[in-house]
């Protein structure tokens, strides 16, 4: 029973940060329909830009900031120069300009900062909280990841821009004739999925180790997340994130050892989609034939 | 296909036979790889140019071709030649089953779903309880074919000829099936499936089938590969050789037999040449290679060879009688 709870406190650890990608690849899911394959990348890209912060001397914070404006920015810029011209195109285009997108992301980030792997500090106290059952770092990335749901909630909820960006996502057509600039909208879109894809890379960092290639497992696990929540569904994908991080790690301390891990992530992916592809709070999508 | 066409037809694969000659061993083993990279890729483009089904997890049956004739190689003494068959079979069957449940995943999500399984099978591959099998992380070394009825070549140009037979073989009944039946079955769901539904075609059992026969290139693709390399290693088999192959298509050319040859060529030999610049070039250049064949050219370097032949011939035909 001790080690069962141990278990699952890491399990909501590293849930949270899973939750925080998962929820990144559903801002972009929202706004553009769209599943971002080069999500982990990015975040990864934007992670490498806050380890050259600290090392060079800035204090963790500030960079951490920093980090998440050049996030957004990236998101931007991408989705206004790479992604735009396939707008409107079949399907196989856009996901091989995602799979394009990783691929450069991925290599050019082994270019400048070299394949070897770095260490990246928390910048949570080294102790474990709770007598010993999570890490404060687990603890702190539940919390960042809780934070960042909230100051989502809050923007979409009560801001003007949260509405604009709402009314983009369900109703393009209809948003542009109220004079909403669907394009930017988008583009905004993308910067705070950059953004809060960075939150979740630099949650990561400390516990995967800084690489080019850190992201892959994590952005299955996060996708697994997003579709069990339900890919439309922000607070689906936090609770699918918690639910992914325990699943992998009860089952793989119980069950089936920790070199099948990765495919829970997978089970869970096909299993979601071949059975219940809204998830579990999504919204079921009806086409007309 | 018309007079010229099998001329030509006829030109490269005479060269193609010549080249083991005239270029050094290493290069005949680089375009022996050209060779099984062209299965795969005509597998590929199956699947995702004619049927309009996107897979980002070739390299998953692509292992399994791989682990297949490596395991009865290794364990059972097969000889090399009777491998390939096995892992054939093997991958259709693997194709088949996981194109069962791909049938209701349209497009993003099996892309998604084919992504997952690329991504997990390394992790797969060094499963403890396969180990004796597989070799764990350490995978399992082969030795390289010798050359049989004492022909006056060495190794490396045997299993040259070798893979080019088969490679004729696969593009030959590649090319049968999909001017046939099946292939206009499997380019009308692409473009309409419900008109196809409607005209009675079995859209479950195209689908399915055509992921069978994709991953069986692909799977012979792998055993061919891991017998010229004489090694496999679960790490060999990551996310990037699916994206490989998925460069290697939209390259080469959706939808086109040609495109999987010159698709190969370019994944064989660029990072070749890009490696020099640097260990991280190579991809770069297939990223943004990627991109600019999406914007700019979306039929790949066959429509691109296409629209120059056909804008020649008319120039030639368009010119006065003297």
């Amino acid at each position: 029973m001790e080690a069962l709870l141990h278990q699952v406190l890491a399990g909501l650890a590293t849930g949270g940060i899973y939750a925080s990608l998962a929820l990144a690849l559903v801002m972009i899911y929202q706004a553009t329909h769209l599943v971002n394959f080069a999500q982990g990348e990015m975040a990864m890209f934007a992670t490498y830009f806050a380890w050259s912060l600290i090392n060079a001397g800035m204090p963790y914070w500030p960079a951490f900031l920093l980090t998440v404006v050049f996030a957004f920015v990236l998101g931007v810029v991408i989705e206004r120069v790479i992604i735009r011209p396939v707008e409107n195109a079949p399907v196989l285009a856009v996901v091989v300009v995602f799979i394009a997108l990783l691929v450069i992301l991925n290599s050019v980030t082994g270019w400048i900062f070299s394949y070897t792997i770095k260490t990246f500090p928390s910048p949570f106290p080294a102790e474990p909280i709770f007598g010993n059952y999570i890490t404060s770092h687990g603890g702190g990335a539940i919390g960042v990841t809780l934070v960042v749901l909230l100051l989502l909630y809050l923007f979409f909820r009560f801001t003007p821009l949260g509405l604009a960006l709402r009314a983009a996502a369900q109703n393009p057509d209809s948003a542009r004739l109220v004079g909403i600039r669907v394009g930017w909208m988008l583009a905004l879109g993308w910067g705070l999925a950059a953004a809060i894809g960075g939150v979740a890379g630099m949650m990561v960092a400390p516990i995967v180790f800084l690489d080019p290639n850190m992201m892959g497992g994590v952005l299955l696990y996060a996708f697994a997340a997003a579709l069990v929540g339900g890919i439309d569904n922000p607070a689906g994908a936090v609770f699918g994130g918690f639910l992914v991080g325990v699943l992998e790690n009860v089952l793989g301390a119980f069950v089936i050892g920790n070199e099948l891990k990765l495919a829970v992530a997978l089970v869970l992916i096909i299993g979601v989609l071949v059975v219940k592809p809204s998830g579990f709070f999504g919204k079921v999508l009806v086409t007309r034939v | 296909m018309s007079r010229r066409q099998v001329l030509l037809i006829a030109i490269v694969l005479l060269a193609a036979c010549a080249l083991p000659f005239v270029v050094s061993s290493y290069r005949t083993f680089q375009l022996t790889m050209a060779l099984v990279y062209s299965i795969a890729l005509l597998g590929l483009n199956m699947l995702t140019g004619y049927n309009g089904q996107i897979s980002l997890g070739h390299g998953a049956f692509y292992a399994i071709g791989a682990y297949a004739a490596a395991i009865l190689m290794e364990h059972f003494g097969w000889p090399y030649w009777a491998t390939i068959p096995v892992a054939a079979a093997v991958c259709l069957v693997a194709g088949f089953l996981f194109g069962l449940p791909a049938l209701r995943l349209e497009g993003l999500y099996l892309a998604l779903a084919t992504f997952a399984l690329a991504v997990s099978l390394p992790a797969l591959l060094k499963y403890h309880h396969l180990e004796p099998w597989t070799g764990g992380v350490q995978g399992i070394v082969i030795l390289k074919p010798d050359p049989p009825f004492g022909l006056p070549i060495d190794a490396d140009q045997w299993l040259y000829y070798f893979t080019l037979a088969v490679a004729v073989l696969m593009f030959v009944l590649a090319w049968n099936l999909l001017r046939g039946r099946m292939g206009r079955a499997m380019v009308a769901i692409r473009d309409q499936h419900i008109a196809a539904e409607a005209m009675g075609i079995h859209t479950a059992m195209v689908k399915s089938m055509t992921f069978g026969i994709s991953a069986m290139y692909t799977g012979v693709a792998g055993a061919l590969g891991a017998i010229a390399i004489q090694f496999v290693a679960p790490d060999s088999f990551n996310i990037f050789v699916s994206i490989m192959f998925l460069v290697g298509i939209v390259i080469g050319g959706l939808a086109s037999i040609s495109g999987a040859v010159y698709g190969a060529l370019f994944i064989q030999f660029v990072p070749n040449i890009a490696d020099a610049i640097s260990k991280a070039a190579p991809w770069a250049i297939f990223g943004i290679f990627l991109l600019g064949f999406v914007y700019l050219m979306p039929t790949g370097v066959a429509g691109a060879v296409r629209m120059a032949v056909a804008r020649l011939t008319r120039k030639a035909h368009n010119q006065p009688k003297s």
